[in-house]
């Protein structure tokens, strides 16, 4: 018996003449499956969408704790998946001392992110493996685009304030400005968490709207610093009011919150999204940032996006790991699966 | 060029998990087995056998040879002779068996949980990381009952043999479920698991000698329900403890009529999963799948009965509609799958042919692929708009069926989730604890769970209450289902007074009518009876109750409901008032005793003043009797909160007949029920003289009632009565057998002795936590936390 499959078909019984139905949603999603991603023009502030959102923590990590248990992803799989995985990632340095030498390796790192030999070997040379985006503190922006070189990689940068976001506003809003000048195409803006913890929901739907307008083109990820947040409620209101406001993603941690991205917090970030597409039919990114360091978590991640939002969420428009190790890690997975033996971090490149 | 396709398609992989050491097992066995007896597995060539099969594919895993009656009577006899010594061995020594059985199985669990799999089909994942690790645990858990026994359960004792069946849902854990708490408290077995799903039963029984268990104390036989009921009405046993379908249930309880059995049984359900507007949707949908679509739905206590609130419904149909799309259906070996193969082809027919004819009935169904039946997979399924008298809406389905209706108060989702006959479990999903707290208590079922389903845990009781059968499995509420009082022990028989007519007229007429409803009422039948003094004078007529006094009285206890929902302050109040009122006719009382029984003053004092005491006992209780609060591993807690019973019938014993009407009425009533009392034949007039006190003492109307006449007849009125909830009763054999029989039609909950059985005047007898006990029914409620 080989009936392993996801469930997709439709079916008309065979001695009654009713159609078993089905949720309509399923044939917007098969049309929809490849189309490209509209941007978010965001919606008018409505209170109603926010005020009525209650989280059940407890099931959401009861949820949470079978994603793996739940799925397997093994072998030829879980190479297929991690190479994926590369593709989804923003390569990330954020660090005090970054200097012009250590993004350019960074940058040299996402364009090549495992070696021609390994790619060869893999027999995966066709895809032409680049990591999704280089994200870079503003000052760094012009190293990193000239690294980058009209690469396929995206270039992303932390702003507003980042990490606690509470520089004047105008400031702030100058700070997008000058990000989108000097080259990047995607702008992590962060959050006031005074609005959130204060209920000031209006207010942080005006915030966020203003960072988007000063975006532009650039595509905007905004993050909630859920460790700040206080509890899932309000990470799930925060989701909510940011996509009402033009976000094109939204985004965990900052990376320097004391606790980052965890699969409760982001399955029920995910579940917004995948409310706010029922709703609107608008598809949101999701990003996860932080504390990603290693492939079974990364999978996991994974499994939880195809689970909840289905493939179409599996690219690098719509969802994205905030990573700086994870790559490592990833290639010495597939190091093992091409040779079988382990491999040791010091034979793959540094990021 | 597969790499690059999975990179396109980001599938899982069909990961099988290893069967072969299972396979090299059944091997080790030549793929037969016969009984364990007296620590022997017994193989005799002439057996009949019975094929266990993999659902997933029809092959054949093992033949099984059904026992012979000459094997049952063996295995029996066997654990009749082991049984002493197992007690004697103490809970220490037994605690080091159970704690070694717990490792045992942990050693083999991966093992198992393959042998688990393909003999029942429900998912690998679910049988490794849930079946056998609950069942492990249960095994550790007993291990330290055993250990307390002799402190905690002191005056108590082992029940001796039991007969222990299990359904083929949970095969493994339904054994543990069984069986740690048995041996536990020193009980030996004679234990027979579902014909379809004997393998792993098979596989404990060659672990019991490993672990040290005497020969003779866990016996093991197969076969199919013939030998099932042989087994259950078998004399030699004790006690028998079941779990499976309410018919079965119903047939082991006529079948063992009269025998003078303990039963503890645990049968179908059709439990309500409410959600309320204000509930995580989210979370409300993957508890459906926690609990209708696991374990393919084949789960006593599954959430088959959705009860949404109308506001949500469209909704969460929505959402149900999209979370189905992701189940994957698949061979039940493989670690990517969420639903595997039903039991077997009979049972896949059976759900199939009952959601065909909910289509034909206008059901609408949602299926979100189509129905294998070559590996008996059936899709997860969703059925809105079928009429609530469809069997689909009324029946247990056994099958990965939601059925869901809406609501629009939350009286009306109280009273849909009741409007059933079962009463196992309910789950109930809001984040209102208002809200929560106000309905879980509301709901007739055994456990409650609130924004969760299917949880379980070896700390905490299970069970349920009306045709979902009586007793609770796990918990320490479990553990009395193994154990008896120590000695209980008849006084010295007063000689019976002899009745002969002997009219003195001296006297007006005394006619005692009926209490019911807080009124005295004359007899439906207009027929009397005399009853008579001691010395065979007249001593006054009372009422010969029919049918339609019992219906009266049951309507009227019916009425007075709030009497379970008063505090236990409360209560204890009006059984203080009681005791006060009653003791100030104390000469008026010694005097009647003395007349009507043929005591000694001395005999009727010391009736009366224990009487006055048992009150006060029972008063004290009412706001003492707390539940517990279980810890089981998780973020939450577990309440177990003794509920009143309900309507509880209670037929009187003919000893003692004041001390005997207030040592039934009054632990009944303290903790929250509304008793119907049937007094003594030969004493009637004592009940009914209490009476007038009761009328004093602000009891509310309906809560006492008392209707006499012929004892029999009113029990088997009784306990034929679908809305009485329990029946106490002291009779002769006849009668308690005439009875057991008749509450297999609703699965009454019984407490049956026989006359005589007990000094009641001794309080270690006539008021232990016993009558308590029996006066509670315990529902566990749990409530997983944070924010």
């Amino acid at each position: 018996m080989k009936i392993n499959k996801n469930i997709t078909k439709t079916q008309v019984p065979q001695e009654d003449n009713k159609v078993i139905s089905y949720p309509n949603l399923a044939d917007l999603e098969s049309l929809n499956e490849n189309s490209s991603v509209i941007r978010n023009p965001g919606t008018d502030f409505k209170l109603d969408k926010i005020s009525n959102i209650v989280i059940n923590k407890s099931a959401v990590e009861r949820r949470c704790s079978n994603y793996g248990t739940r799925r397997s992803i093994k072998k030829d799989k879980q190479a297929a998946w991690l190479l994926k995985a590369i593709t989804l990632m923003d390569l990330t340095t954020l660090s005090g001392d970054d200097t012009d030498a250590r993004v350019r390796r960074l940058c040299s790192k996402a364009k090549q992110p495992i070696s021609n030999k390994l790619e060869k070997i893999l027999g995966v040379e066709s895809l032409n493996l680049s990591v999704a985006a280089v994200c870079v503190y503003h000052d760094m922006l012009t190293s990193a685009k000239k690294a980058l070189n009209h690469s396929e990689v995206n270039l992303a940068a932390v702003s507003t304030g980042f990490p606690a976001g509470l520089s004047p506003l105008p400031l702030r809003l100058q700070e997008i400005e000058y990000s989108v000048d000097s080259g990047a195409n995607e702008i992590d803006i962060v959050i006031s968490r005074r609005h959130v913890l204060e209920g000031n929901w209006e207010e942080l739907y005006k915030e966020v709207k203003m960072f988007r307008e000063k975006c532009g083109g650039a595509h905007m990820k905004t993050i909630l610093a859920t460790g700040e947040l206080g509890n899932l409620s309000n990470i799930a209101k925060a989701s909510q009011v940011c996509m009402m406001a033009g976000a094109d993603f939204i985004k965990t941690s900052t990376g320097k919150e004391p606790t980052n991205a965890t699969l409760p917090v982001s399955l029920v970030m995910v579940r917004m999204i995948r409310n706010f597409y029922n709703e609107t039919g608008i598809r949101i990114g999701f990003k996860a940032a932080g504390g990603i360091s290693d492939t079974k978590t990364a999978l996991l991640y994974m499994t939880m996006i195809q689970e909840e939002l289905g493939r179409r969420w599996l690219e690098p428009d719509l969802f994205r790991f905030g990573a700086s190790s994870l790559l490592g890690d990833i290639e010495r997975q597939l190091d093992h699966f091409s040779s079988g033996y382990y491999s040791a971090s010091y034979r793959h490149p540094l990021a | 060029m597969t790499l690059l396709k999975s990179f396109e398609n980001l599938d899982y992989s069909e990961a099988l998990e290893s069967s072969k050491e299972a396979y090299d097992w059944l091997e080790l066995n030549d793929r037969r087995f016969g009984q364990l007896i007296n620590g022997k597995f017994i193989s005799s060539k002439n057996s009949n056998l019975i094929a266990s099969l993999n659902p997933s594919n029809g092959e054949l895993l093992a033949n099984i040879e059904i026992a012979s009656s000459e094997q049952l009577d063996l295995a029996v006899e066997a654990a009749r002779k082991a049984q002493p010594s197992w007690e004697l061995l103490g809970g220490h020594g037994r605690a080091k068996i159970l704690y070694a059985l717990a490792r045992l199985l942990q050693k083999h669990s991966r093992l198992i949980s393959v042998l688990e799999t393909l003999d029942n089909g429900k998912p690998i994942r679910e049988s490794r990381d849930i079946d056998i690790p609950l069942a492990i645990r249960h095994f550790y858990h007993h291990a330290g009952w055993a250990q307390l026994q002799d402190k905690q359960f002191s005056s108590y004792q082992s029940i001796g043999v039991v007969a222990q069946i299990v359904p083929w849902n949970f095969p493994l854990l339904m054994l543990s479920w069984k069986i740690a708490p048995a041996l536990a408290m020193g009980n030996t077995i004679v234990f027979k698991a579902a014909e379809q799903t004997p393998i792993t039963a098979m596989f404990f029984a060659h672990l019991c000698e490993q672990a040290g268990i005497p020969p003779g104390v866990v016996n093991m036989i197969n076969g199919d329900g013939n030998i099932g009921a042989e087994l259950a009405a078998h004399k030699g046993v004790d006690k028998v403890a079941f779990t499976g379908s309410t018919a079965v249930g119903q047939s082991i309880r006529k079948s063992t009529a009269g025998q003078g059995k303990k039963l503890t049984l645990e049968l179908g359900g059709k439990s309500a999963f409410i959600v309320f507007e204000d509930a995580d949707l989210d979370a409300a949908v993957e508890g459906l799948v926690d609990s209708i679509w696991f374990n393919q739905g084949e789960v006593c206590c599954a959430g088959s009965r959705l009860l949404v609130q109308t506001e949500v419904a469209e909704d969460l149909h929505l959402r149900i509609k999209e979370r189905i799309k992701q189940l994957r259906l698949g061979s039940p070996l493989d670690k990517s799958i969420d639903l595997g193969s039903l039991v077997s082809k009979t049972q896949f027919n059976r759900v199939s042919e009952m959601v065909k004819d909910g289509l034909k009935h206008g059901g609408e169904i949602y299926q979100a692929c189509d129905i294998e039946s070559e590996g008996n997979l059936y899709p997860p399924t969703l059925i809105t708009n079928i009429d609530s008298s469809h069997p689909l809406a009324q029946e247990e389905i056994f099958g990965p069926v939601l059925v869901s209706m809406t609501f629009r108060t939350q009286s009306e989702a109280v009273e849909l989730a009741n409007n059933s006959r079962y009463g196992l479990a309910a789950s109930i999903w809001s984040e209102n604890i208002n809200r929560t707290m106000d309905v879980a208590p509301k709901i007739k079922a055994g456990v409650v769970w609130i924004n969760c389903h299917n949880q379980f845990d070896a700390s905490c009781g299970f069970g349920g209450v009306k045709e979902s059968g009586f007793g609770r499995e796990g918990g320490k509420e479990g553990l009395y289902e193994y154990l008896k009082p120590n000695g209980l022990k008849p006084s010295k028989k007063t000689a019976a007074a002899l009745i002969t007519e002997n009219p003195k007229n001296d006297v007006i007429d005394r006619t005692l009518k009926f209490y019911i409803g807080g009124k005295q009422v004359r007899p439906d039948g207009g027929h009397s009876i005399a009853t008579f003094n001691a010395d065979g004078s007249h001593a006054a007529f009372v009422g010969a109750g029919n049918r339609k006094d019992i219906r009266n009285a049951v309507s009227a206890a019916s009425k007075a409901a709030t009497w379970s929902s008063q505090s236990g302050h409360g209560r204890a109040q009006i059984i203080y008032f009681l005791a006060e009122n009653l003791s100030v006719r104390e000469s008026e009382w010694i005097q009647r005793l003395v007349t009507l029984c043929g005591v000694t003053n001395k005999q009727a004092k010391a009736e009366f003043d224990e009487s006055i005491s048992r009150l006060f006992s029972y008063a004290a209780w009412a706001d003492k009797y707390d539940g517990a609060v279980h810890s089981a591993p998780y973020r939450g807690i577990t309440m177990a909160l003794p509920e009143p019973i309900g309507i509880l019938a209670q037929i009187a014993p003919e000893e003692l007949p004041l001390l005997t009407s207030i040592s039934l009425i009054a632990p009944a009533i303290a903790m929250g029920n509304r008793v119907i009392l049937v007094p003594s034949e030969r004493f009637a007039s004592i009940a009914l003289e209490l009476v007038q006190t009761i009328e004093t003492s602000d009891v509310p109307a309906g809560v006492i009632n008392i209707v006499s006449g012929n004892k029999r007849e009113l029990a088997e009125q009784i306990v034929g009565h679908a809305e009485v909830d329990g029946t106490w009763c002291w009779a002769d054999k006849e009668t308690i057998a005439s009875i057991e029989s008749i509450s297999a039609i609703d699965l009454k909950r019984l407490w049956v002795h026989e006359d005589n059985d007990r000094d009641w005047l001794n309080p270690e007898q006539g008021e232990s936590l016993e009558f308590l006990r029996n006066a509670t029914e315990v529902k566990n409620i749990w409530t997983p936390y944070g924010d």
